[in-house]
């Protein structure tokens, strides 16, 4: 079972994150589970969202220690960096978040995809870069079927969203 | 088996409703169900149906009586607050003998509370959502697919036994997305609607809708025979899931998300070596008393797990004739509880220490 966390600003496509790794996790005909901050967060300030991917029936959606955990501005940083399991994988978003962690026991990888989403003419790409960086360092799914997943579910509707998806992924991949 | 959909719970509620045949729906948006309403203004139309935004939470239920009135599947949705405002024309749909599905998202209350889940409406869903010696049926769904199953059930029951049906559900199950099988449901049969109001073109006597009756031999009458099937309901349509609940000396009563929050707890607490078990309530009325009170015999103790201040409390006790110390553990308020804090209150009661 994996128990995932994405957080950062309203607007940086946390929840669009978070609903992909569901879809994929769907498509992998695993048990799934996709819980968002509904709260004043969504208005502005900051936005978070549990995905839990598991082989088993999910029982409580919230996650509260993450195995992996997506961080994508300074205040999701401090919040949730110490919440992270021995062993759990961080990505954070350099770009945004200058702060580092002293943990040892935790992989953490640091990641400007907000400045490579601007410098790749990918601007608001920067959750999907997470993403790509994610399944390289977390083997969560094969990184062909999770680019699959992403791509078919916006292809059909906003084939320029889909291309760019693409592009993005590929740069967080090969980071 | 058919493709499956991912789908935040208010979606899939409203998916559930159209596929049920319900082609009328009367609301007024308030956070955290308006996924709901969106998803109907959306699709409705698609199929001929209306999605119609009242003016107010009273407007909108009173139009449900309405349409009610005719035969037709129709049904509402708010959360916390609005229900307050709907009571009346609830009571009055009670008292009307009509079918209707109401669903309540519930949020932090009293007053508009907060947006946050919650199950504070439990004592108003089961006890006392309408003046007059009423029930309805209450259906308490823990799953995104259990939301979209239990609202085909809740169109059935209510035409069956002509009353309210109620999807008692909370913020957290109304956002949260999990896939979802819509073909997934029971069958059943249905008996025609000769009550209804549809014009009787000079071939029988008219039909009258009402719920006024100034006799009172007349109304106890009817009350009595009110009464009669709510015994059949109780009697026939039931319904409780377990986990683990077999071997268990510690049972916990919960329904709806913290009915999950349990069972990770109790698997937490399983391999502490800890034997308890999770009995969920899916009908909260009827409760489940005969099948819970089976478990006052075998079990140490039970644990009531709900996101309010205890209000299941007497129903556990009531069920189980007080033969095992009940203890209750909740948050308030909006405030979901962690597997961690469940857990703890699970060895405290094996410890025999618990308040």
């Amino acid at each position: 079972m994996k128990n995932l966390l994405l957080a950062g600003f309203g607007g940086q496509g946390i929840l669009f994150a978070g609903k992909q790794l569901a879809l994929a996790g769907m498509e992998a005909d695993k048990h799934i589970s996709w819980l968002p901050s509904y709260g004043p967060e969504m208005r502005g300030g900051t936005a978070n969202c549990s995905v839990i991917i598991s082989d088993e029936p999910i029982g409580s959606p919230l996650v509260t220690k993450p195995d992996i955990l997506i961080a994508m501005n300074g205040p999701s940083f401090d919040k949730f960096i110490d919440k992270v399991v021995p062993g759990g994988i961080v990505l954070v978003d350099s770009s945004l978040v200058s702060q580092k962690t002293d943990r040892t026991d935790i992989t953490v990888v640091y990641i400007p995809a907000t400045v490579m989403a601007n410098e790749n003419d990918l601007v608001g790409g920067a959750n999907v870069i997470m993403l790509g960086q994610l399944m390289k360092v977390s083997k969560l799914f094969d990184f062909d079927f999770f680019v699959e997943c992403v791509v078919g579910e916006t292809a059909k509707k906003k084939p320029k969203l889909a291309e760019n998806n693409k592009k993005a992924l590929n740069l967080g991949y090969n980071f | 088996m058919a493709k499956k959909v991912l789908m935040k719970g208010n979606e899939a509620l409203a998916e559930a409703a159209i596929r049920s045949g319900c082609r009328l729906f009367f609301g007024y948006p308030i956070t955290p169900q308006t996924e709901l309403s969106e998803y109907l203004a959306k699709n409705m139309p698609k199929v001929d149906g209306l999605c119609l935004q009242a003016e107010s939470e009273i407007a909108a239920i009173n139009m449900v009586l309405g349409a009610a009135s005719t035969g037709a599947r129709v049904f509402t949705s708010s959360s916390s607050p609005g229900i307050s405002l709907k009571s009346e024309g609830i009571s009055y749909i009670v008292g009307s003998d009509l079918p209707c599905v109401i669903i309540n998202v519930q949020r932090g209350g009293p007053g508009l509370g907060g947006i946050q889940p919650a199950q504070q409406d439990y004592y108003q869903a089961t006890k006392a959502l309408g003046h007059g010696d009423m029930h309805f049926i209450v259906l308490a769904p823990a799953y995104v697919q259990e939301m979209a199953t239990l609202v085909g059930e809740a169109f059935d029951l209510a035409d069956i036994y002509r009353m309210p049906v109620m999807i008692l559900a909370d913020g957290a199950l109304g956002q949260m997305m999990e896939p979802v099988d819509f073909e997934a449901k029971r069958q059943r049969v249905l008996p025609e609607k000769t009550w209804a109001t549809t014009g009787h073109g000079g071939k029988r006597p008219h039909n009258i809708v009402n719920s006024l009756y100034i006799n009172p031999d007349e109304l106890e009458r009817i009350i009595l025979e009110r009464y009669e099937r709510y015994k059949e309901i109780e009697e026939k349509e039931v319904l409780f899931d377990t986990y683990m609940a077999d071997d268990a000396d510690i049972l916990i009563v919960s329904y709806g998300i913290t009915a999950r929050i349990a069972k990770t707890a109790i698997n937490m607490a399983r391999e502490k070596g800890i034997k308890v078990g999770l009995f969920r309530p899916i009908t909260l009325w009827p409760y489940p008393s005969k099948q819970l009170a089976e478990y006052a015999d075998k079990v140490n103790a039970f644990l009531s797990l709900e996101m309010n201040m205890g209000q299941m409390t007497d129903d556990v006790k009531v069920a189980t004739s007080c033969k095992k110390p009940v203890y209750h553990y909740g948050r308030t308020g909006g405030v979901i509880p962690t597997p961690d804090e469940v857990l703890e209150q699970i060895v405290k009661i094996s410890e025999g220490g618990a308040k």
